[in-house]
């Protein structure tokens, strides 16, 4: 199948001479959802804009759907659907016309249903005829989303979409992504909160300093960089790691009560049993257990890390 | 042809004019008035006529002219630049529309704006002042050509304008005294030989002349140069837009 989007060699450099991208090369699914995180300044903003034809790229292409995204920009832009990060919006108009005006804008004929459905979907319904400048910052991110969805895009990008924004709207949020996913829409989203990427996407992508330092499936990279601890709870003090235990890769809490095992899950899981048998013959004994898995958080400081040395 | 996104930016760009009814409507007429009873009978008073036309009349093509020129510039070059300043530009970018679509929904809506602001001048005046339009067509087709052509204008300078300060600039520097001094408020006839000869290197002169001819039949130059002279000016704004989108002026980082 024909992506949805495919970056070939992609590079750009801004007029101040800037190299915010560098040689991208990625594939993505019809359907699938990706998250693509990276500190700031990294260079999701710079991806996303040459895509949407925001930023011009310097070299390599760009194919939605396989078509040119320069030749063939009037094709490929009507597929695309684009929430910015700023906070751009009119400040006169109000929330009905400007997402009509969107609609128009991308060519297609007015449809005050769907534009209705949009609406209510975002709770912004009642705000329907208020002006953009009048509503809190949160309500204008929807009607950025609105916006976005009011021509019916094939592909979504959402540039950091939670920034600044409450547990509500995340809500309503995601379960307009959810809808959107089932209707099979692409959607890029690029975020801070890296438990949002773990609990919505399919893929995910790291991008520092202009490159992409990794892509995997999700469930993959869980699995392949995730570590995975064992937090034991002493029932007595322990002022150090006994030497007989200096094999395993153990942490000592300050308070000489907590004791952990990091593991590698790729690696022997033999590891736990043994260091229990260890523990048990120099009477180390313990009230409680716990286990605890690396979440993407700490998979993700440790690659842009490691990309940095 | 993206037919609804011409429309959506033509309908938006004129819903910013309704939404100043005010300054829209009554801000010409105001300013009409008061050039009426300031240089109509203050100085009229004493002008009597010009080729035959009383000062008051003869003065009324110059005012419209005056208006449609500063207006066309204004409200082209403020729309495309106020997208740019707020960040809105990003859909207009990222939209399936070409250049051509841009321009015509938004030089069209502001030359409309224009067209119907020199349509309330001219009534406004018609309380001033016995209106005589000679020749309507030709009125009308000069009063389009110019709205177009200098809308044209202000669509370069807001493209061109990265600040405030540049928007206002050629307005302030360049149009507005080219006005003043293109014959509005006299006749060519008047001025001393040398500065008549001055005169004639102001191409606005010869759009406010022709225009007079289509209300009076008088006019300081040849009303067929007037007319080969607002062809060349919107050839001329034509081709500039056309170069900037073509040799990648862009907008697009
Ligand atoms: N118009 C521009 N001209 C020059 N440099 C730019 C421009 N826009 C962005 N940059 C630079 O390109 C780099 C990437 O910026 P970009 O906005 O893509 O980062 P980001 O990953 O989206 O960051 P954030 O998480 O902060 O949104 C930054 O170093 C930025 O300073
Ligand atoms: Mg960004």
């Amino acid at each position: 199948m024909t992506p949805a989007i495919c970056i070939k060699n992609l590079n750009k450099v801004y007029d101040s001479g800037f190299q915010a991208l560098r040689n991208i090369n990625l594939d993505i699914k019809s359907g699938e959802i990706i998250a693509l995180l990276g500190p700031n300044g990294a260079g999701k903003t710079t991806l996303i804009s040459t895509i949407c034809g925001i930023a011009m790229p310097t070299s390599g292409q760009i194919l939605v759907d396989g078509l040119d995204i320069q030749k063939d920009y009037r094709l490929t832009r009507a597929k695309i659907g684009l929430v910015p990060q700023e906070l751009t919006t009119d400040a006169f108009e109000t929330v009905w016309n400007t997402v009509s005006f969107s609609r128009g804008l991308f060519g297609k004929a007015p449809k005050p249903a769907l534009i209705e459905q949009v609406l209510k979907d975002l709770s912004l319904w009642d705000k329907k005829d208020n002006m953009i400048m009048t509503l809190s910052g949160g309500m204008k991110r929807r009607v950025l989303i609105a916006k976005a969805l009011s021509h019916e895009p094939e592909i979504l990008f959402l540039d950091e979409p939670t920034a600044g924004v409450d547990v509500e709207l995340r809500k309503d949020m995601w379960a307009v992504i959810n809808t959107l996913r089932e209707a099979g829409v692409t959607i890029i989203l690029t975020t801070h909160y890296i438990e949002e990427a773990e609990g919505i996407a399919d893929r995910i992508g790291i991008i520092n300093k202009g490159e992409i330092i990794l892509i995997e499936d999700k469930d993959t990279l869980m699995r392949k960089l995730g570590k995975k601890s064992v937090i034991l709870q002493l029932r007595e003090k322990l002022s150090t790691i006994p030497h007989s235990l200096t094999a395993y890769d153990l942490h000592l809490s300050d308070d000489g009560y907590e004791l952990t095992y990091t593991f590698d899950t790729q690696g022997e899981r033999l590891g736990v049993t043994a260091l229990m048998d260890e523990l048990k013959s120099i009477n180390i004994s313990f009230k409680d257990i716990d286990t605890k898995k690396s979440s993407l958080e700490e998979i993700f400081v440790q690659l842009v890390e490691e990309s940095q040395q | 042809m993206n037919f609804y996104a011409v429309k959506a930016i033509y309908k938006f760009e004129m819903a910013r004019t309704f939404r100043t009814l005010l300054q829209s409507v009554v801000s010409p007429i105001v300013s009409t008035s008061l050039y009426f009873i300031v240089f109509g009978s203050a100085i009229g008073s004493r002008i009597q006529e010009v080729d035959g036309i009383t000062y008051g009349s003869f003065i009324v093509p110059g005012l419209l002219m005056l208006s449609l020129l500063t207006q066309s510039v204004a409200n082209a070059s403020f729309g495309i630049y106020f997208p740019k300043f707020t960040g809105t530009i990003y859909e207009l970018l990222s939209a399936p529309v070409s250049m051509r679509e841009v321009v015509l929904g938004y030089v069209g809506a502001a030359a409309s704006k224009s067209l119907l602001l020199g349509l309330i001048i001219l009534a406004t005046a018609g309380f001033f002042v016995p209106l005589q339009i000679a020749h309507p067509f030709a009125m009308l087709f000069f009063l389009i050509l110019t709205c177009i052509t200098f809308s044209l204008l202000g669509f370069i300078i807001g493209i061109w304008a990265d600040n405030f300060e540049k928007l206002q600039l050629i307005p302030l520097l360049v149009i507005t005294p080219l006005v003043f001094l293109g014959g509005s408020f006299y006749s060519v006839d008047m001025l001393p030989g040398f500065w008549q000869k001055v005169a004639l290197l102001n191409p606005v002169l010869y759009l406010i002349s022709g225009f007079r001819w289509s209300f009076y039949e008088i006019s300081d130059v040849n009303v067929g140069i007037s007319v080969a002279m607002i062809l060349l000016f919107l050839s001329m704004a034509i081709f500039t837009v056309w170069r900037i989108f073509k040799t990648g002026y862009q907008l697009r980082k």
